[in-house]
């Protein structure tokens, strides 16, 4: 089960202000869940990053892309890392990245970080599969590439971290009214 | 012939009790034409599909046949992600799946 929801932090800094050619704008904390590899905690997961990525806000489509990415990775974590071990930890963060004009994804996104005390990640075995074979397992990872644009695995400090990012595409400037 | 009624998300928490209840249907109860239908199912992730993948399997290798229905719109985007919407003989309502 979930053991503790720190729930929705705004990050009350302001923006900072730099003299010359200024700081990109600063990502911003939206939920942090300490979880435990409890397969029962999958759908509360999903409900709350569900939510996460409304306040972006994302697109239906994506934001079920997001979640079913979250998801995996969450299964793979419980099934691979942790053995199907249950009660052992899991943290899980997510933070809006707001627009900057000045970056090459200025429409800002979600980033998503997981990690677990797992072994380390055998990074040879992080190639997914071919799709031509038609047979249970190996689907968790196709999904998420497929859906995020950034998907990063490290290990620190004894940690397994999975980085991934989904970034929104900047929105179109209104169209003025004929005759304005 | 069978219908399974599956309801709620198909995840890592019970797909393992679908794919349980799918495969003896097929292989224990030789039952030569089994529908799930899916209509009410809100979710279902890659251990969700694996299920299904072996359901498909069983029943391939025992000369039965496996059809879905009533995919809900998440559901059949997951099926095309996994490059399975055409394996599986798939029908919009259970008319045209009893009909099949």
């Amino acid at each position: 089960m979930v053991t503790e929801i720190h729930g929705w932090v705004r990050v009350p800094k302001p923006l900072q202000k730099l003299k010359g050619k200024g700081t990109p704008p600063r990502a911003e904390l939206l939920l942090r869940l300490s979880l435990q590899s409890n397969p029962e905690a999958l759908c509360l997961v999903r409900a709350t990053v569900q939510r996460a990525t409304e306040v972006v806000p994302f697109p239906e489509a994506q934001s079920r892309a997001i979640v079913r990415s979250v998801d995996e990775a969450l299964a793979n974590i419980i099934r691979h890392a942790y053995k199907s071990q249950r009660g052992l930890p899991i943290e899980l963060s997510c933070w809006r990245l707001p627009p900057d004009p000045l970056s090459r994804k200025p429409g800002g996104g979600l980033e998503i970080l997981l990690s677990d005390s797992g072994p380390p990640v055998d990074l040879a075995k992080l190639r997914g599969r071919s799709l031509e074979e038609i047979r249970p397992g190996g689907l968790g990872l196709h999904f998420m590439k497929q859906s995020m644009d950034v998907v990063e695995f490290r290990r620190k400090n004894g940690k397994n971290l999975l980085r991934m990012v989904k970034y929104l595409a900047p929105s179109k400037p209104e169209e003025k009214p004929q005759g304005d | 012939m069978t219908i399974l009624d599956i309801s709620g998300d198909i995840d890592l928490a019970n797909s393992p009790a679908m794919r349980k209840v799918l495969l003896g249907e097929i292989k224990d109860k030789h039952t030569p034409k089994v529908l799930l239908n899916l209509k009410n199912v809100r979710y279902i992730d890659s251990s969700g599909i694996a299920s299904l993948v072996e359901g498909l399997k069983a029943a391939r290798d025992s000369g039965a046949r496996l059809i879905l229905y009533g995919l809900s719109p998440s559901v059949r985007e997951v099926l095309e992600l996994s490059r399975l919407q055409k394996i599986f003989e798939i029908y919009d309502t259970e008319e045209q799946a009893l009909a099949s």
